[in-house]
């Protein structure tokens, strides 16, 4: 038995593949909007997972210059959002988001 | 000096006064109002006032400095092109030639002397800005009409003077039975503008120009066996020209407008619909009489249709009870004359009577506007009378301009009716029978005018509870000036007005006659005149009860004259009410078609609106799972159908 032997492409991305449910479905079931946010992060990092992935097996740098981009999109998409969530919940006191539902603030 | 007059500066200041009352009357002062609105009818009867001075002394050696650059008539400014389109030139010029140039004298001086009538009556009325910019407007298109140098550009000023008295006949649009009168005008005006429009086209197809000394010309050119003369070209031009005169200037079958015109303020009556506008038809007739000259048939047809409708109208007139209607069917009468006096080629006479009637029949409705003011705008003359004494100076006023109109010597009327029954009883046999229906008119009118004066002025107040008052300087002014005018007015002749014409509208043609034969016809139509004061004075003054019973006895022709011979219920019958019906038609059936697709593209897209509406929640999870759910379409989409993408190639090609 070869104990050298990686661990199968497959995992990997079975791995990504339930991080990025995981992600879809709390996004969709919560009503939370921080919640939802991190359920967004969630999903950014289940694609991350997959691109690594598949720059190690493709032996190709690519995918890893992909996961910088959506890092650095995450961050600024982190900063924008917790700015627009902290302005409706000042403007609504609540975050629940079937009570955000007018299109305006 | 340059040899331009300027004449452009005649319709243009009345212009800049419309537009500067029109636009900023309501902001300005009422004197300011007024000062801008009597300038431009003022300037414009100076400035033709001081060419009429140079041309009468041109030649003469003892004329001052200032008319000596006057050039000789007729005088043509051209402002250069309008319309080119290949072989059509139209050009914008201004001719002033004799004919013109009385015309204008006349729209400018009676306008001015209207105008300034107009600042004591409109004085109490809140549309006074929006009263003047109007009147100022129909005098920059009536100048433009007399000036135009070619029939389109006369129709421009025929159709603007149109829309000037739509406007003026409907000035107190709040009541219903103004802005009726209005839309009749402009529609049965429309009608004879059709037949104009014709015409123009017809003389554009067989001559190419619309100038009218070009066209002048080109008939004198051709020779008589030229199927234009034969082939019944020029009489068909004619009949058209007529048809569109016959609309503007009231005669029949087209007269049913202007008795109701008189819903417009009573000087617009005058102006308007007495003394200018509607002689823009005869003037036409006289500007154009080349092609009616070498029209034989249309010039019959012109004749009788005058002949005709001046009796037709004096009729009328015999019955009516509001005094500016007797008015308005008295100014039928009369342009009725003048259509006989063009359809026995006697342009002048016509020309001759249009300017008297222009003197006397502003007056007589200046002074009916004067006792309708007194009498705090009664207008029905069995509720006037004994009004001699309370309106000293609009009796008197009156009694001059029912003098001309009657046909007394020496007044104004007198010499161009006399002028005009001379004329057609020269013309054959068929001028008797022309002379004897203008004579019988003669009658009528006498009678009818002097009914109005019996009735409004004589005898005991019919209405004890009003208190007139004369009317203020500045409505007198002109009454004073036109009542001179209206006595005074003939005194020229008319040797001499149509040796002055001439140039224009050619010689009149009375070399049939003497001396000995006018002076008989004249005294003939003296004493008709006098027949006509004396049967007014037995039934109104000495035996008031007389025109009852008569009516009484003969209620058919009375209710048929009362009820103007029942022409208005006819057209409305053969014309109006097809007319409506068909509309009605058209909007059940075509106009369904047209708003049914119309409704149907609509409701097609509120339908999908309604649908779509329901995804635009605003709620971010409804947006989400429709996102993922068409994720999960596509992803679905890609697996199952099959091998069209290799993923594994694809990945591939990324590695790379």
């Amino acid at each position: 038995m070869n104990f050298q032997q990686e661990v199968p492409l497959a995992w990997y991305l079975l791995l990504s593949a339930a991080l990025f449910t995981l992600g879809i479905v709390g996004f969709l079931i919560k009503r939370n909007l921080i919640t939802m946010f991190m359920s967004i992060e969630l999903m950014l990092n289940a694609v991350n997972l997959s691109f690594v992935t598949f720059a190690h097996q493709w032996h190709a740098v690519k995918g890893q210059i992909f996961v910088f981009f959506v890092m650095m999109v995450a961050a600024a998409e982190a900063a924008v959002g917790l700015a627009i969530i902290i302005a409706v919940f000042r403007a609504r006191s609540t975050l629940a988001v079937d009570r955000i539902d007018l299109m305006k603030l | 000096m340059n040899d331009s007059l300027h004449l452009w500066l005649i319709p243009a200041l009345p212009l800049a006064g419309f537009l500067t009352n029109g636009i900023a009357g309501k902001r300005l002062p009422r004197w300011l109002v007024t000062a801008i609105a009597l300038a431009g009818p003022l300037a414009g009867f100076a400035a033709v006032f001081i060419i009429l001075l140079g041309v009468m002394n041109s030649g003469s050696a003892t004329a001052p400095a200032f008319l000596a650059n006057t050039p000789s008539l007729p005088f043509v400014d051209h402002f250069g092109s309008w319309i080119a389109v290949g072989p059509i030139q139209v050009d914008f010029t201004f001719v002033l030639d004799q004919l013109s140039l009385v015309m204008l004298l006349v729209v400018t001086g009676v306008g001015f002397l209207i105008h300034v009538y107009s600042v004591g009556y409109m004085e109490h009325d809140e549309g006074y800005a929006r009263y003047f910019s109007y009147l100022n407007l129909f005098l920059f298109f009536m100048t433009t009409l007399v000036l135009a140098g070619n029939i389109l550009l006369m129709f421009v000023g025929w159709e603007g003077v149109g829309l000037a008295s739509y406007l003026l006949i409907g000035f107190w649009f709040q009541k219903d039975s103004a802005s009726n009168a209005g839309k009749k005008a402009f529609i049965v005006n429309r009608i004879g503008d059709f037949g104009f429009l014709i015409g123009i086209f017809l003389l554009l197809a067989n001559f190419g120009t619309l100038t009218f000394s070009e066209i002048a010309s080109k008939i004198a050119a051709s020779p008589a066996e030229l199927p234009i003369f034969t082939g019944g070209v020029l009489t068909t031009i004619a009949l058209c020209l007529l048809f569109g005169a016959t609309g503007k200037s009231a005669q029949l079958p087209l007269y049913i407008w202007l008795p109701d015109a008189m819903e417009g303020p009573t000087p617009v009556s005058a102006l308007i619909h007495a003394a200018t506008m509607v002689t823009a038809g005869v003037y036409m007739i006289a500007r154009t009489h080349v092609i009616f000259d070498h029209a034989p048939f249309a010039l019959g047809v012109l004749a009788v249709i005058g002949a005709a409708t001046a009796l037709f109208a004096a009729t009328m007139g015999l019955v009516q009870n509001d005094i500016k209607r007797v008015l308005a069917y008295s100014t039928i009468s009369q342009l009725g004359y003048m259509f006989l006096a063009c359809g026995v080629a006697a342009y002048s006479a016509g020309i001759f009577h249009l300017v008297t009637h222009a003197f006397f029949k502003a007056l007589l409705f200046l002074a009916a506007g004067s006792v309708i003011h007194a009498m705090g705008g009664e207008q029905d003359l069995r509720k006037m009378g004994g009004l001699r004494k309370k309106l000293p100076i609009t009796f008197w006023t009156m009694t001059a301009g029912v003098l001309a109109i009657a046909g007394f010597f020496p007044f104004a009327g007198f010499f161009s009716k006399d002028a005009i029954l001379y004329a057609a009883y020269l013309q054959g046999t068929s001028g008797k029978i022309l002379w004897g229906v203008g004579l019988l008119t003669a009658l009528l009118t006498s009678l009818y005018m002097f009914r109005l004066w019996y009735m409004a002025f004589l005898g005991e107040s019919r209405s004890p509870e009003v208190h007139p008052h004369e009317s203020p300087w500045s409505m007198l002014g002109p009454l004073v000036i036109l009542a001179v005018l209206s006595v005074t007015g003939g005194w020229i002749g008319i040797e001499h007005f149509s040796a002055f014409l001439a140039p224009a509208t050619g010689p009149l043609n009375l070399e049939a006659g003497s001396t000995r034969l006018e002076i008989i016809l004249s005294i003939v139509a003296v004493l008709v005149a006098l027949e006509g004061l004396l049967i007014a004075d037995k039934y109104y003054r000495r035996r008031p009860e007389r025109p009852a019973q008569l009516a009484a006895a003969a209620p058919g022709v009375y209710n048929l004259l009362l009820h103007k011979y029942y022409v208005d219920e006819f057209y409305g019958a053969v014309v109006v009410k097809p007319l409506l019906a068909f509309s009605k038609y058209v909007l059940g059936g075509v106009d369904l078609l047209l708003t049914g697709s119309a409704w149907l593209l609509a409701g097609i897209t509120n339908f999908t609106g309604t649908i779509l509406q329901g995804w635009q929640s605003g709620n971010l999870r409804s947006y989400a799972a429709w996102l993922t759910a068409g994720a999960v379409a596509l992803l679905l989409f890609l697996l199952l159908s099959g091998s069209s993408i290799d993923f594994a190639v694809a990945l591939k090609g990324m590695g790379r």
